[in-house]
Protein backbone atom coordinates (compact mmCIF):
# COMPACT_ATOMS: atom_id res chain seq x y z
CA UNK A 1 0.00 0.00 0.00
CA UNK A 2 2.55 2.64 0.60
CA UNK A 3 4.46 2.60 -2.44
CA UNK A 4 1.33 2.72 -4.62
CA UNK A 5 0.65 6.14 -2.13
CA UNK A 6 3.39 6.92 -2.94
CA UNK A 7 3.55 6.77 -6.53
CA UNK A 8 0.15 8.63 -6.48
CA UNK A 9 1.95 11.19 -4.75
CA UNK A 10 4.98 11.55 -6.77
CA UNK A 11 2.85 12.31 -9.70
CA UNK A 12 0.53 14.46 -8.18
CA UNK A 13 1.34 15.83 -4.60
CA UNK A 14 -1.58 17.41 -4.12
CA UNK A 15 -4.17 14.39 -4.23
CA UNK A 16 -5.69 14.55 -0.87
CA UNK A 17 -6.09 11.30 1.06
CA UNK A 18 -9.37 10.81 0.43
CA UNK A 19 -9.56 10.56 -3.48
CA UNK A 20 -6.27 8.50 -2.97
CA UNK A 21 -8.40 6.29 -0.41
CA UNK A 22 -10.86 6.35 -3.62
CA UNK A 23 -8.75 5.41 -6.24
CA UNK A 24 -6.77 2.57 -3.92
CA UNK A 25 -10.72 1.25 -2.31
CA UNK A 26 -8.96 1.61 0.91
CA UNK A 27 -10.03 4.23 3.48
CA UNK A 28 -8.59 7.70 4.38
CA UNK A 29 -7.30 6.88 7.55
CA UNK A 30 -5.78 4.30 5.89
CA UNK A 31 -3.92 6.39 4.05
CA UNK A 32 -3.71 9.63 6.44
CA UNK A 33 -1.66 7.09 9.06
CA UNK A 34 0.34 5.35 6.09
CA UNK A 35 1.71 9.24 4.54
CA UNK A 36 2.35 10.66 8.27
CA UNK A 37 4.46 7.45 8.76
CA UNK A 38 6.66 7.82 5.75
CA UNK A 39 7.22 11.81 6.50
CA UNK A 40 7.87 10.69 10.09
CA UNK A 41 10.63 7.99 8.72
CA UNK A 42 11.51 10.51 6.32
CA UNK A 43 10.42 8.28 2.98
CA UNK A 44 8.48 11.68 1.77
CA UNK A 45 10.89 14.28 2.27
CA UNK A 46 9.05 17.25 0.66
CA UNK A 47 5.94 18.20 -1.39
CA UNK A 48 7.08 20.23 -4.48
CA UNK A 49 5.65 21.26 -7.84
CA UNK A 50 7.59 21.13 -10.81
CA UNK A 51 7.78 24.35 -12.56
CA UNK A 52 8.67 25.54 -16.38
CA UNK A 53 10.78 28.60 -15.31
CA UNK A 54 11.38 29.05 -19.01
CA UNK A 55 7.52 30.21 -19.38
CA UNK A 56 8.17 32.76 -16.18
CA UNK A 57 10.76 34.98 -17.91
CA UNK A 58 13.08 33.55 -15.12
CA UNK A 59 16.62 34.65 -15.35
CA UNK A 60 18.33 31.37 -13.37
CA UNK A 61 21.26 29.22 -14.84
CA UNK A 62 21.53 26.03 -14.64
CA UNK A 63 24.94 24.45 -15.26
CA UNK A 64 26.04 20.43 -14.86
CA UNK A 65 29.56 20.50 -13.23
CA UNK A 66 31.66 17.19 -13.71
CA UNK A 67 34.22 16.63 -10.72
CA UNK A 68 36.93 15.01 -10.08
CA UNK A 69 38.04 14.15 -6.27
CA UNK A 70 41.07 12.23 -4.92
CA UNK A 71 39.01 9.81 -2.48
CA UNK A 72 40.26 10.15 1.08
CA UNK A 73 41.21 7.49 3.53
CA UNK A 74 38.14 6.29 6.06
CA UNK A 75 35.37 8.59 4.37
CA UNK A 76 35.98 7.85 0.51
CA UNK A 77 34.03 10.35 -1.42
CA UNK A 78 31.60 11.14 1.51
CA UNK A 79 33.30 14.16 2.60
CA UNK A 80 33.92 15.46 0.25
CA UNK A 81 31.01 15.35 -1.78
CA UNK A 82 29.28 17.09 1.89
CA UNK A 83 31.64 19.84 1.06
CA UNK A 84 30.00 20.65 -1.87
CA UNK A 85 26.33 19.74 -1.40
CA UNK A 86 26.54 22.11 1.49
CA UNK A 87 26.32 24.58 -0.85
CA UNK A 88 22.82 25.96 -1.39
CA UNK A 89 24.43 26.35 -5.06
CA UNK A 90 24.60 23.11 -5.67
CA UNK A 91 21.10 21.45 -6.33
CA UNK A 92 21.73 17.97 -6.70
CA UNK A 93 24.91 16.05 -6.43
CA UNK A 94 25.28 12.39 -7.24
CA UNK A 95 28.03 10.16 -7.12
CA UNK A 96 28.88 8.78 -10.59
CA UNK A 97 30.77 5.86 -12.29
CA UNK A 98 32.82 7.04 -15.16
CA UNK A 99 35.08 9.34 -16.02
CA UNK A 100 34.62 11.95 -13.51
CA UNK A 101 33.14 10.92 -10.20
CA UNK A 102 30.72 13.55 -8.62
CA UNK A 103 28.14 15.54 -10.79
CA UNK A 104 26.84 18.57 -9.17
CA UNK A 105 24.34 20.13 -10.62
CA UNK A 106 24.38 24.28 -9.99
CA UNK A 107 21.73 26.93 -9.85
CA UNK A 108 23.14 30.80 -10.23
CA UNK A 109 21.38 33.78 -11.33
CA UNK A 110 23.75 34.26 -14.26
CA UNK A 111 26.60 32.70 -15.62
CA UNK A 112 29.08 34.28 -13.53
CA UNK A 113 27.71 33.87 -10.25
CA UNK A 114 27.74 30.12 -11.18
CA UNK A 115 31.87 30.92 -12.51
CA UNK A 116 32.66 32.54 -9.15
CA UNK A 117 30.98 29.72 -7.33
CA UNK A 118 33.65 26.30 -9.46
CA UNK A 119 36.32 28.90 -9.35
CA UNK A 120 36.02 30.16 -5.29
CA UNK A 121 33.87 27.38 -3.48
CA UNK A 122 34.00 24.29 -5.68
CA UNK A 123 37.46 24.34 -6.95
CA UNK A 124 39.59 24.94 -3.81
CA UNK A 125 38.01 21.96 -2.02
CA UNK A 126 40.81 19.90 -1.11
CA UNK A 127 40.74 16.73 -2.97
CA UNK A 128 38.74 17.98 -5.60
CA UNK A 129 41.26 17.54 -9.00
CA UNK A 130 39.30 19.10 -11.53
CA UNK A 131 35.87 20.22 -12.53
CA UNK A 132 34.20 20.94 -16.19
CA UNK A 133 31.65 23.36 -16.26
CA UNK A 134 28.67 22.59 -18.76
CA UNK A 135 25.91 25.51 -18.97
CA UNK A 136 22.63 23.86 -19.47
CA UNK A 137 21.07 25.45 -22.72
CA UNK A 138 17.25 24.46 -22.84
CA UNK A 139 15.50 21.96 -20.52
CA UNK A 140 13.33 19.54 -22.76
CA UNK A 141 11.85 16.94 -20.00
CA UNK A 142 12.68 17.23 -16.72
CA UNK A 143 11.13 14.51 -14.15
CA UNK A 144 9.14 12.70 -16.86
CA UNK A 145 7.76 15.26 -18.04
CA UNK A 146 8.23 17.44 -21.73
CA UNK A 147 8.39 21.07 -20.89
CA UNK A 148 6.85 22.91 -24.04
CA UNK A 149 4.39 20.94 -26.59
CA UNK A 150 2.76 17.94 -24.59
CA UNK A 151 1.45 15.99 -26.99
CA UNK A 152 -2.95 16.83 -26.71
CA UNK A 153 -4.83 13.80 -26.90
CA UNK A 154 -6.72 13.93 -30.41
CA UNK A 155 -10.00 12.20 -29.82
CA UNK A 156 -13.45 12.32 -30.85
CA UNK A 157 -16.04 13.45 -28.15
CA UNK A 158 -18.18 10.03 -28.62
CA UNK A 159 -16.98 6.98 -29.76
CA UNK A 160 -19.05 3.89 -29.44
CA UNK B 1 -38.62 8.40 -43.58
CA UNK B 2 -40.19 8.98 -47.46
CA UNK B 3 -36.75 9.76 -48.68
CA UNK B 4 -36.18 5.88 -47.28
CA UNK B 5 -39.55 4.46 -48.77
CA UNK B 6 -38.32 6.24 -52.18
CA UNK B 7 -34.90 4.10 -51.91
CA UNK B 8 -36.38 1.14 -51.21
CA UNK B 9 -38.81 1.16 -53.99
CA UNK B 10 -36.04 2.50 -56.40
CA UNK B 11 -34.02 -0.44 -55.06
CA UNK B 12 -30.72 1.76 -54.88
CA UNK B 13 -30.15 0.32 -51.44
CA UNK B 14 -30.25 -3.23 -51.06
CA UNK B 15 -32.73 -4.77 -48.79
CA UNK B 16 -29.63 -5.99 -46.82
CA UNK B 17 -28.15 -2.66 -46.08
CA UNK B 18 -32.02 -0.91 -45.17
CA UNK B 19 -31.98 -3.58 -42.63
CA UNK B 20 -29.22 -2.10 -40.14
CA UNK B 21 -30.55 0.76 -38.17
CA UNK B 22 -28.75 3.69 -38.42
CA UNK B 23 -27.79 5.17 -34.77
CA UNK B 24 -29.98 5.93 -33.11
CA UNK B 25 -28.44 8.47 -31.64
CA UNK B 26 -27.04 10.61 -34.15
CA UNK B 27 -28.88 13.54 -34.08
CA UNK B 28 -27.38 13.17 -30.28
CA UNK B 29 -23.72 13.44 -32.01
CA UNK B 30 -25.00 16.26 -34.45
CA UNK B 31 -25.86 18.22 -30.84
CA UNK B 32 -22.18 17.39 -29.88
CA UNK B 33 -20.77 18.83 -32.68
CA UNK B 34 -21.92 22.51 -31.81
CA UNK B 35 -21.15 22.89 -28.26
CA UNK B 36 -18.26 23.94 -26.92
CA UNK B 37 -16.31 22.90 -23.30
CA UNK B 38 -17.62 19.31 -23.53
CA UNK B 39 -15.97 16.85 -21.05
CA UNK B 40 -16.68 14.24 -22.52
CA UNK B 41 -16.75 10.38 -20.93
CA UNK B 42 -18.87 9.20 -24.19
CA UNK B 43 -15.55 8.02 -25.64
CA UNK B 44 -14.41 4.12 -26.75
CA UNK B 45 -11.13 4.31 -26.38
CA UNK B 46 -7.66 4.78 -24.39
CA UNK B 47 -6.48 8.63 -23.53
CA UNK B 48 -3.54 8.01 -23.66
CA UNK B 49 -1.04 7.61 -27.39
CA UNK B 50 0.68 5.10 -28.31
CA UNK B 51 3.68 4.35 -26.29
CA UNK B 52 6.46 5.69 -28.00
CA UNK B 53 8.53 2.68 -28.66
CA UNK B 54 5.52 1.37 -30.68
CA UNK B 55 5.29 4.43 -32.73
CA UNK B 56 8.95 4.29 -33.22
CA UNK B 57 8.96 0.98 -34.71
CA UNK B 58 6.48 1.93 -37.03
CA UNK B 59 8.31 5.04 -38.41
CA UNK B 60 11.71 3.29 -38.66
CA UNK B 61 9.53 0.72 -40.91
CA UNK B 62 8.30 3.86 -43.02
CA UNK B 63 12.15 5.07 -43.08
CA UNK B 64 13.28 1.65 -44.22
CA UNK B 65 10.82 1.41 -47.55
CA UNK B 66 8.04 -1.42 -45.37
CA UNK B 67 5.55 0.08 -47.97
CA UNK B 68 4.57 -2.73 -49.68
CA UNK B 69 1.43 -5.14 -49.18
CA UNK B 70 2.23 -8.57 -46.43
CA UNK B 71 1.19 -11.80 -46.96
CA UNK B 72 -2.58 -11.76 -47.19
CA UNK B 73 -2.79 -13.77 -43.19
CA UNK B 74 -0.14 -11.26 -42.04
CA UNK B 75 3.45 -11.12 -41.40
CA UNK B 76 5.24 -13.76 -40.50
CA UNK B 77 7.08 -12.35 -37.89
CA UNK B 78 3.51 -11.00 -36.03
CA UNK B 79 1.86 -14.02 -36.47
CA UNK B 80 4.60 -16.23 -34.67
CA UNK B 81 4.81 -13.37 -32.51
CA UNK B 82 1.31 -13.59 -31.60
CA UNK B 83 1.26 -17.75 -31.65
CA UNK B 84 3.56 -17.61 -28.82
CA UNK B 85 2.06 -14.75 -27.42
CA UNK B 86 -1.60 -17.01 -26.76
CA UNK B 87 0.82 -19.94 -26.20
CA UNK B 88 2.06 -18.08 -22.84
CA UNK B 89 -1.43 -16.30 -21.57
CA UNK B 90 -3.84 -19.00 -22.13
CA UNK B 91 -1.40 -22.04 -22.28
CA UNK B 92 -3.09 -22.33 -25.79
CA UNK B 93 -1.52 -24.07 -29.25
CA UNK B 94 -2.59 -21.93 -32.32
CA UNK B 95 -0.42 -22.71 -35.82
CA UNK B 96 0.55 -19.17 -37.15
CA UNK B 97 0.47 -20.14 -40.25
CA UNK B 98 -3.13 -22.26 -40.40
CA UNK B 99 -4.81 -21.26 -37.67
CA UNK B 100 -4.70 -17.20 -36.91
CA UNK B 101 -4.97 -14.48 -39.16
CA UNK B 102 -4.48 -10.34 -38.91
CA UNK B 103 -7.24 -8.13 -39.53
CA UNK B 104 -7.50 -4.44 -39.85
CA UNK B 105 -9.27 -4.11 -36.19
CA UNK B 106 -11.69 -6.49 -34.44
CA UNK B 107 -14.13 -5.02 -36.85
CA UNK B 108 -13.24 -6.67 -39.79
CA UNK B 109 -12.68 -10.00 -37.59
CA UNK B 110 -15.74 -10.04 -36.51
CA UNK B 111 -17.21 -9.25 -40.09
CA UNK B 112 -15.16 -12.02 -41.36
CA UNK B 113 -16.45 -14.07 -38.94
CA UNK B 114 -19.93 -13.83 -39.93
CA UNK B 115 -19.65 -14.14 -43.40
CA UNK B 116 -17.58 -17.11 -43.55
CA UNK B 117 -19.91 -19.03 -41.00
CA UNK B 118 -23.55 -17.54 -41.06
CA UNK B 119 -26.17 -18.84 -44.07
CA UNK B 120 -29.19 -17.01 -45.20
CA UNK B 121 -31.34 -17.32 -41.60
CA UNK B 122 -28.88 -18.96 -39.49
CA UNK B 123 -29.10 -17.69 -35.87
CA UNK B 124 -26.67 -15.65 -33.78
CA UNK B 125 -27.10 -15.64 -30.00
CA UNK B 126 -25.76 -12.64 -28.44
CA UNK B 127 -26.50 -10.27 -25.26
CA UNK B 128 -28.45 -6.90 -24.66
CA UNK B 129 -26.75 -4.80 -24.40
CA UNK B 130 -24.09 -5.27 -26.27
CA UNK B 131 -21.57 -3.74 -28.56
CA UNK B 132 -23.16 -1.83 -31.21
CA UNK B 133 -21.77 -3.76 -34.33
CA UNK B 134 -22.94 -7.40 -33.27
CA UNK B 135 -26.47 -7.01 -34.48
CA UNK B 136 -25.31 -5.27 -37.92
CA UNK B 137 -22.72 -7.78 -38.87
CA UNK B 138 -24.59 -10.59 -38.23
CA UNK B 139 -27.49 -9.22 -40.44
CA UNK B 140 -25.52 -8.09 -42.95
CA UNK B 141 -24.11 -11.41 -43.23
CA UNK B 142 -28.05 -12.91 -43.81
CA UNK B 143 -27.89 -13.73 -40.08
CA UNK B 144 -30.52 -13.06 -37.50
CA UNK B 145 -29.86 -11.93 -34.33
CA UNK B 146 -31.03 -13.27 -31.28
CA UNK B 147 -30.79 -10.99 -28.28
CA UNK B 148 -30.51 -12.32 -24.52
CA UNK B 149 -31.41 -9.85 -21.93
CA UNK B 150 -29.27 -9.26 -19.67
CA UNK B 151 -29.46 -7.15 -16.29
CA UNK B 152 -28.04 -5.55 -13.26
CA UNK B 153 -29.12 -7.24 -10.78
CA UNK B 154 -27.31 -10.11 -12.57
CA UNK B 155 -24.13 -7.85 -13.27
CA UNK B 156 -25.06 -8.02 -16.88
CA UNK B 157 -23.95 -11.18 -17.41
CA UNK B 158 -24.36 -13.97 -19.40
CA UNK B 159 -26.65 -16.86 -18.14
CA UNK B 160 -26.10 -20.03 -19.56
CA UNK B 161 -30.11 -21.28 -19.19
CA UNK B 162 -30.92 -17.66 -20.57
CA UNK B 163 -29.25 -18.88 -23.85
CA UNK B 164 -30.53 -22.32 -23.99
CA UNK B 165 -33.78 -21.00 -23.64
CA UNK B 166 -33.36 -19.19 -27.34
CA UNK B 167 -31.78 -22.51 -29.02
CA UNK B 168 -33.61 -23.40 -32.15
CA UNK B 169 -32.73 -26.09 -34.63
CA UNK B 170 -31.57 -22.93 -36.42
CA UNK B 171 -28.82 -21.41 -33.79
CA UNK B 172 -25.54 -21.30 -35.45
CA UNK B 173 -23.64 -19.43 -33.05
CA UNK B 174 -23.35 -18.08 -29.97
CA UNK B 175 -21.24 -14.26 -29.90
CA UNK B 176 -20.29 -13.16 -26.73
CA UNK B 177 -17.89 -9.93 -25.83
CA UNK B 178 -16.91 -9.83 -22.47
CA UNK B 179 -15.18 -7.97 -20.94
CA UNK B 180 -18.48 -6.22 -21.89
CA UNK B 181 -18.54 -2.68 -24.10
CA UNK B 182 -21.08 -1.06 -22.92
CA UNK B 183 -21.21 -2.61 -19.54
CA UNK B 184 -17.94 -3.36 -17.92
CA UNK B 185 -19.11 -6.78 -16.80
CA UNK B 186 -16.55 -9.52 -16.92
CA UNK B 187 -17.74 -13.45 -17.32
CA UNK B 188 -16.94 -15.52 -13.86
CA UNK B 189 -15.09 -18.90 -14.52
CA UNK B 190 -17.97 -20.65 -12.96
CA UNK B 191 -20.69 -18.75 -15.57
CA UNK B 192 -18.36 -19.31 -19.09
CA UNK B 193 -17.80 -23.23 -18.09
CA UNK B 194 -21.80 -23.80 -18.59
CA UNK B 195 -21.87 -21.69 -21.51
CA UNK B 196 -19.00 -23.16 -23.13
CA UNK B 197 -21.24 -26.86 -22.00
CA UNK B 198 -24.27 -25.37 -23.63
CA UNK B 199 -22.62 -24.38 -26.84
CA UNK B 200 -21.42 -28.28 -27.18
CA UNK B 201 -24.11 -29.89 -26.03
CA UNK B 202 -25.82 -27.70 -29.16
CA UNK B 203 -22.68 -28.26 -31.48
CA UNK B 204 -22.86 -24.52 -31.49
CA UNK B 205 -19.93 -21.99 -32.92
CA UNK B 206 -18.42 -19.70 -30.08
CA UNK B 207 -17.56 -16.31 -31.63
CA UNK B 208 -15.74 -14.86 -29.14
CA UNK B 209 -14.10 -10.73 -28.94
CA UNK B 210 -12.25 -10.77 -26.51
CA UNK B 211 -10.78 -7.32 -27.13
CA UNK B 212 -10.58 -5.83 -23.78
CA UNK B 213 -9.20 -9.03 -22.05
CA UNK B 214 -6.16 -7.12 -20.37
CA UNK B 215 -8.43 -4.54 -18.92
CA UNK B 216 -9.88 -6.49 -15.97
CA UNK B 217 -9.47 -5.40 -12.35
CA UNK B 218 -9.34 -7.53 -9.18
CA UNK B 219 -10.46 -10.87 -11.58
CA UNK B 220 -8.56 -12.98 -14.34
CA UNK B 221 -9.85 -12.74 -17.86
CA UNK B 222 -10.93 -16.25 -18.85
CA UNK B 223 -10.54 -16.93 -22.56
CA UNK B 224 -13.59 -19.27 -23.92
CA UNK B 225 -10.81 -20.81 -26.60
CA UNK B 226 -8.93 -22.05 -23.69
CA UNK B 227 -11.46 -24.27 -21.47
CA UNK B 228 -11.35 -28.00 -22.27
CA UNK B 229 -12.22 -28.81 -25.72
CA UNK B 230 -13.76 -25.38 -26.46
CA UNK B 231 -10.45 -24.32 -28.97
CA UNK B 232 -11.94 -26.14 -31.95
CA UNK B 233 -15.10 -24.63 -31.73
CA UNK B 234 -14.46 -21.62 -30.85
CA UNK B 235 -13.48 -18.37 -33.00
CA UNK B 236 -11.05 -15.98 -30.83
CA UNK B 237 -11.22 -12.39 -31.71
CA UNK B 238 -8.55 -9.86 -30.24
CA UNK B 239 -6.79 -7.48 -30.97
CA UNK B 240 -3.89 -4.26 -30.09
CA UNK B 241 -6.62 -1.03 -29.78
CA UNK B 242 -7.32 -1.23 -26.27
CA UNK B 243 -4.84 -3.16 -24.53
CA UNK B 244 -1.86 -1.00 -26.40
CA UNK B 245 -3.52 1.95 -27.17
CA UNK B 246 -3.77 1.66 -30.50
CA UNK B 247 -7.34 2.33 -31.48
CA UNK B 248 -5.94 4.63 -34.77
CA UNK B 249 -3.57 1.80 -36.35
CA UNK B 250 -6.79 -0.52 -36.77
CA UNK B 251 -4.92 -3.92 -36.10
CA UNK B 252 -6.58 -7.34 -35.07
CA UNK B 253 -6.60 -10.88 -35.22
CA UNK B 254 -8.55 -13.67 -35.30
CA UNK B 255 -7.34 -17.07 -34.11
CA UNK B 256 -9.45 -20.39 -35.25
CA UNK B 257 -9.57 -23.80 -36.65
CA UNK B 258 -7.83 -24.17 -39.88
CA UNK B 259 -11.16 -24.60 -41.76
CA UNK B 260 -12.72 -21.26 -40.96
CA UNK B 261 -9.41 -19.31 -41.01
CA UNK B 262 -9.11 -20.38 -44.54
CA UNK B 263 -12.34 -19.25 -45.19
CA UNK B 264 -12.10 -15.66 -43.43
CA UNK B 265 -8.70 -15.31 -45.25
CA UNK B 266 -10.69 -16.22 -48.67
CA UNK B 267 -12.94 -13.17 -47.61
CA UNK B 268 -9.83 -11.03 -46.56
CA UNK B 269 -7.94 -11.61 -49.14
CA UNK B 270 -10.99 -10.45 -51.67
CA UNK B 271 -12.36 -7.74 -49.97
CA UNK B 272 -8.84 -6.43 -48.06
CA UNK B 273 -5.89 -7.58 -49.34
CA UNK B 274 -3.67 -7.57 -45.97
CA UNK B 275 -3.90 -5.47 -42.73
CA UNK B 276 -1.66 -2.44 -43.15
CA UNK B 277 1.95 -2.58 -43.44
CA UNK B 278 3.04 -0.06 -41.09
CA UNK B 279 0.48 -1.40 -38.20
CA UNK B 280 1.15 -4.55 -38.52
CA UNK B 281 5.17 -3.93 -37.51
CA UNK B 282 3.88 -1.48 -34.71
CA UNK B 283 2.13 -4.72 -33.51
CA UNK B 284 5.30 -6.73 -33.61
CA UNK B 285 6.39 -4.58 -31.30
CA UNK B 286 3.56 -4.29 -29.22
CA UNK B 287 4.15 -8.00 -28.50
CA UNK B 288 7.71 -7.62 -28.16
CA UNK B 289 8.11 -5.20 -25.53
CA UNK B 290 4.58 -4.05 -24.98
CA UNK B 291 3.83 -6.01 -21.51
CA UNK B 292 5.43 -2.72 -19.15
CA UNK B 293 3.02 0.06 -20.95
CA UNK B 294 0.19 -2.32 -20.57
CA UNK B 295 0.72 -3.16 -16.68
CA UNK B 296 1.21 0.54 -15.54
CA UNK B 297 -2.17 1.30 -17.84
CA UNK B 298 -3.74 -1.17 -16.53
CA UNK B 299 -2.74 0.39 -13.08
CA UNK B 300 -3.98 3.51 -14.42
CA UNK B 301 -7.48 2.64 -15.31
CA UNK B 302 -7.82 0.97 -12.25
CA UNK B 303 -7.69 4.27 -10.01
CA UNK B 304 -9.52 6.01 -12.71
CA UNK B 305 -12.44 3.05 -12.17
CA UNK B 306 -12.59 3.32 -8.52
CA UNK B 307 -13.02 7.50 -8.58
CA UNK B 308 -15.76 6.88 -11.54
CA UNK B 309 -17.77 4.35 -9.63
CA UNK B 310 -17.67 5.74 -6.06
CA UNK B 311 -18.61 9.71 -7.62
CA UNK B 312 -21.70 7.73 -9.06
CA UNK B 313 -23.18 6.20 -5.72
CA UNK B 314 -22.11 9.46 -4.34
CA UNK B 315 -24.34 11.32 -6.63
CA UNK B 316 -27.12 8.59 -5.99
CA UNK B 317 -27.00 6.93 -9.31
CA UNK B 318 -27.08 2.98 -8.86
CA UNK B 319 -23.67 1.31 -10.52
CA UNK B 320 -23.17 -2.49 -10.44
CA UNK B 321 -19.36 -2.75 -9.78
CA UNK B 322 -17.72 -2.96 -13.08
CA UNK B 323 -14.93 -5.28 -13.30
CA UNK B 324 -13.23 -4.89 -16.64
CA UNK B 325 -12.91 -2.27 -19.84
CA UNK B 326 -12.94 1.16 -19.09
CA UNK B 327 -16.81 1.54 -18.56
CA UNK B 328 -19.15 2.45 -16.10
CA UNK B 329 -22.84 1.68 -16.47
CA UNK B 330 -25.16 3.70 -14.29
CA UNK B 331 -28.67 3.51 -13.80
CA UNK B 332 -30.17 6.39 -14.38
CA UNK B 333 -34.13 5.52 -13.69
CA UNK B 334 -34.36 7.20 -10.35
CA UNK B 335 -33.96 10.61 -12.38
CA UNK B 336 -37.48 9.23 -13.80
CA UNK B 337 -35.17 10.34 -17.72
CA UNK B 338 -35.14 7.59 -20.39
CA UNK B 339 -31.58 7.26 -21.15
CA UNK B 340 -31.68 9.06 -24.64
CA UNK B 341 -33.31 12.48 -22.30
CA UNK B 342 -30.77 12.16 -19.84
CA UNK B 343 -27.82 12.12 -22.39
CA UNK B 344 -29.33 14.85 -24.62
CA UNK B 345 -29.98 17.14 -21.66
CA UNK B 346 -27.12 16.54 -19.56
CA UNK B 347 -24.92 17.42 -22.65
CA UNK B 348 -27.05 20.92 -22.95
CA UNK B 349 -27.54 21.43 -19.36
CA UNK B 350 -24.26 20.61 -18.24
CA UNK B 351 -21.63 20.06 -20.85
CA UNK B 352 -21.17 16.12 -20.47
CA UNK B 353 -20.91 14.17 -22.53
CA UNK B 354 -22.49 10.22 -22.06
CA UNK B 355 -23.75 7.76 -23.91
CA UNK B 356 -27.54 6.45 -23.60
CA UNK B 357 -27.15 2.54 -22.84
CA UNK B 358 -30.36 2.19 -25.57
CA UNK B 359 -27.55 2.41 -28.11
CA UNK B 360 -26.40 -0.67 -26.90
CA UNK B 361 -29.93 -2.42 -27.14
CA UNK B 362 -33.30 -2.38 -25.18
CA UNK B 363 -31.74 -3.53 -21.96
CA UNK B 364 -29.56 -0.67 -22.09
CA UNK B 365 -32.87 2.16 -21.27
CA UNK B 366 -32.32 3.59 -17.81
CA UNK B 367 -28.52 3.48 -18.11
CA UNK B 368 -25.98 5.80 -19.44
CA UNK B 369 -22.36 4.44 -20.14
CA UNK B 370 -19.33 6.50 -18.86
CA UNK B 371 -16.09 5.70 -20.00
CA UNK B 372 -12.89 6.39 -17.48
CA UNK B 373 -10.45 6.81 -19.83
CA UNK B 374 -9.57 10.08 -19.37
CA UNK B 375 -8.14 12.43 -16.56
CA UNK B 376 -8.71 11.86 -13.38
CA UNK B 377 -9.17 16.02 -13.27
CA UNK B 378 -12.26 15.33 -15.87
CA UNK B 379 -13.53 12.54 -14.48
CA UNK B 380 -13.64 14.80 -11.29
CA UNK B 381 -15.03 17.71 -12.94
CA UNK B 382 -17.91 15.50 -14.94
CA UNK B 383 -18.71 13.95 -11.38
CA UNK B 384 -19.08 17.53 -10.03
CA UNK B 385 -21.60 18.76 -13.17
CA UNK B 386 -23.69 15.34 -13.07
CA UNK B 387 -24.14 15.55 -9.25
CA UNK B 388 -26.20 19.22 -10.09
CA UNK B 389 -27.98 17.62 -13.06
CA UNK B 390 -28.86 14.71 -10.78
CA UNK B 391 -30.07 16.94 -7.91
CA UNK B 392 -31.76 19.22 -10.06
CA UNK B 393 -33.97 16.23 -12.02
CA UNK B 394 -34.25 13.67 -8.99
CA UNK B 395 -38.05 12.74 -9.09
CA UNK B 396 -39.75 13.73 -6.13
Amino acid sequence: MLKKILKILEDDARATPERIATMLGTSEDEVTAIIKKAEAEGKILKYKTLINWDKVNDEHVWALIEVQVSPQRDTGYDAIAEKIYRFPQARSVYLMSGTYDLAVLVMGKSMHEIADFVGQKLSPIEGVRAASTHFIMRRYKEDGEIMNGKEEIKRQPVIL
Amino acid sequence: MKQDKEEKDNNIVSQRASRISPSGIRKFFDLLGSIEGVISLGVGEPDYTTPWHIREAAIYSIENGFTMYTSNSGIPELRQELSRYIQKRYELEYDWKTELLITVGVSEALDLAMRAVIDPGDEVIMSDPCYVAYEPSVILSGGVPVKVPTSEENAFELDARDIEAKITNKTKAILMGYPSNPTGAVMPWEKLVKIADVACRHNLLMIVDEIYSHLVYGIEHTCMAALPGMKECTVLLSGFSKSYAMTGWRIGYAAANKEIIAAMTKIHQYTIMCAPTMAQIAAIEALKSGEDSVTEMVEDYNHRRLVMVKGLRNIGLSCFEPKGAFYAFPSIKSTGMKSEEFAERLLIEEKVAVVPGTAFGKCGEGYIRCCYATSLKEIEEALERMKWFVERHRKA
